[in-house]
C-alpha cells in the first residue's frame, strides 16, 4: 500500500475560522492603540527582589506629578501588588466605561491600577478560578494576559508618563518586553550589594538584547544621612552599584539614600515627595525624575 | 490549529461551538467539500489553556469587554471592586461597548435568579455581555434557555 502524504500545516494557508490568530493581532492592536496616548512608559524592574521597585515607581510617579506632568502607575506585580497601598488608594472602586476601566486617582493625582484593588481582602493571595491541580500550566499565561488587560484595557488617557512596577524575576521583564517591545525607559533598581549586582547583571544584559533604548540603575538604600548631624554613611558598601554601572556602561541615575521616613510615608500611601519634598529623598527622585522625562 | 479532510484534501471550516458547561468544548469544523465534520473535544484543562489566551475559538460575536480576561479568571474577586454603571440584578442593562440600540431585554424572574448566582466580581460584566448577545439574536426576554445558549454561543465557560 503506497504511503499517503498529508499536506504540513504550513503547507496549507487556508483559514480555518477558528479566529484565534486574528484575536490576539487584535489584543496586540489595542494594547498598541492605548499605548499610543502615553509619551512614556517607564519599567520599573530589578530581577531581584526586596531591592525597593514598587517604592522607586511609587516615589517616581508622585514626583513626576510634582512636576505637573499626567501620570499613570500600572502595578503589574499581581502576586504581591502593593503600588496601590503606596500612593493611597487602597479599597477604591473601579468604574467600567465603554473605552475601559478608569484607573483611580492616588497621591498627586497618579492614576492608579493595580490587582491590589481586585482582591477580596487585606490577605486574599490572587488565585485563578482554574480546573483543579494543574494551574502550573497555564498560570503564567494568565498572569500575562492579565498585565496586557491592565495596559491596554484601563481608560489611562494621555499621560506623559505610565509608570510600569515589575515584580522580581527576569521573566517578567522578558514577558513585558515581549507585550512592549519598545518602551521608553527601563530603570533597574538595586541595592549596593554583590548579591543583587549578581542577579541585576542579569536584567541589564536582558535590556541589551531587546534594544532598550534608555535605561538606567537607580540604586536604592545607598547611604544614610544621619537625623541628627546630617553625616552620611553606609549601610552597604556602596562601590558594587558603582561598580556594576561602569562595568556594564549603564548610566547610575540615582541613589537613593536610606530613611525610615521613606518607608513610614510610603506605607501611609503619601510618597516622601509629597511628604517631604525638602528631604534628601526626595530630591533624590525629583532628579530621577528628571532624567526619566530628559 | 488545522483540520485537513484528508480525502478531500482541504482545510476544514469552523462550524460551531458548544460549551455543555461542564468545563469541556466542542468545536465542529466541517469539510465544504463533503460536508464531512469532526468535533475538537477539549478537556478542561485545554479548553482554560485557550481561554487563559483571552480568546474564544470559532471568534466573537459580541465586542469583548474591558479587562474581561481578569474578571472572568481572578477567583474570590471583591464584591464591589468594579461599578458598571448601571445595576447588575436591573431590569435591563445597556452595554458599554455599542451605541444605544432600539428596545429592551428583559430578564425573567428565573434567569435574574440564576445571574445572582454568579459572582458580583463578575456579574455586572456577564449581564452586559449576555444582553449584548440578545439584542444581536433578536431576543427579547432573557431565560435560563437563552442564558444556557449565550453561554455555549459566547464561549463563557462557568458563568
Amino acid at each position: 500500500m503506497a504511503e499517503r502524504r498529508i499536506r504540513t500545516y504550513s503547507e496549507v494557508s487556508h483559514d480555518t475560522g477558528s479566529g484565534i490568530l486574528e484575536q490576539v493581532e487584535a489584543q496586540g492592536a489595542r494594547l498598541a492603540r492605548r499605548l499610543a496616548a502615553i509619551d512614556r512608559l517607564v519599567v520599573v524592574a530589578s530581577g531581584k527582589g526586596g531591592v525597593g521597585k514598587s517604592l522607586v515607581a511609587a516615589n517616581l510617579a508622585a514626583a513626576l506629578a510634582r512636576r505637573g506632568l499626567q501620570v499613570g502607575a500600572a502595578d503589574a506585580d499581581l502576586n504581591g501588588p502593593s503600588l496601590g497601598r503606596m500612593l493611597g488608594v487602597a479599597g477604591a472602586k473601579l468604574e467600567v466605561r465603554e473605552d475601559g476601566v478608569v484607573p483611580v486617582r492616588g497621591a498627586g493625582g497618579v492614576r492608579v491600577m493595580s490587582m491590589d484593588l481586585l482582591l477580596a481582602s487585606d490577605d486574599a493571595p490572587l488565585r485563578w478560578r482554574e480546573p483543579e491541580g494543574a494551574g502550573f500550566a497555564w498560570q503564567s499565561v494568565l498572569e500575562t494576559g492579565a498585565v496586557r488587560e491592565f495596559l491596554s484595557d484601563t481608560d489611562w488617557g494621555e499621560l506623559d508618563a505610565l509608570i510600569v512596577d515589575l515584580p522580581p524575576g527576569t521573566d517578567k521583564l522578558q514577558r513585558l518586553l515581549q507585550l512592549v517591545p519598545d518602551p521608553g525607559v527601563v530603570l533597574l533598581v538595586t541595592t549596593p550589594t554583590e548579591v543583587a549586582r549578581f542577579v541585576v547583571g542579569k536584567s541589564i544584559a536582558l535590556v541589551r538584547e531587546a534594544r532598550v533604548r534608555r535605561f538606567g540603575l537607580v540604586a536604592n538604600m545607598a547611604g544614610h544621612a544621619c537625623e541628627h548631624c546630617g553625616r552620611q554613611t553606609s549601610l552597604f558598601d556602596p562601590e558594587p552599584a558603582v561598580r556594576m554601572a561602569e562595568e556594564a556602561g549603564v548610566p547610575l541615575w540615582a541613589r537613593i539614600p536610606f530613611h525610615p521616613a521613606i518607608g513610614a510615608h510610603t506605607d501611609a500611601g503619601r510618597p516622601i515627595v509629597a511628604a517631604e519634598p525638602d528631604s534628601e529623598a526626595a530630591r533624590a527622585f525629583e532628579e530621577l525624575a528628571a532624567k526619566v522625562m530628559a | 490549529m488545522k483540520f485537513l479532510c484528508v480525502d478531500c484534501d482541504r482545510v476544514m471550516d469552523f462550524a460551531e461551538r458548544q460549551l455543555p458547561g461542564d468545563g469541556t468544548m466542542a468545536a465542529v469544523f466541517r469539510c465544504d467539500r463533503c460536508e464531512r465534520e469532526v468535533a475538537m473535544l477539549t478537556n478542561p484543562m485545554e479548553t482554560r489553556l485557550v481561554s487563559g489566551l483571552g480568546v474564544k475559538v470559532g471568534g466573537r460575536t459580541v465586542p469583548d469587554q474591558p479587562m474581561e480576561l481578569v474578571r472572568s479568571t481572578v477567583a474570590e474577586g471583591r464584591e464591589d471592586a468594579f461599578t458598571d454603571g448601571e445595576a447588575a440584578d436591573g431590569p435591563a442593562v445597556a452595554p458599554a461597548g455599542p451605541p444605544p440600540r432600539p428596545g429592551s431585554v428583559a430578564w425573567s424572574p428565573q434567569a435574574r435568579e440564576r445571574l445572582q448566582s454568579v459572582p458580583s466580581f463578575v456579574r455586572g460584566m456577564v449581564k452586559r455581555i449576555y444582553t449584548e448577545w440578545a439584542w444581536e439574536q433578536g431576543i427579547v426576554e432573557m431565560t435560563p434557555e437563552t442564558m444556557d445558549r449565550a453561554r455555549a454561543e459566547l464561549g463563557m465557560e462557568g458563568m
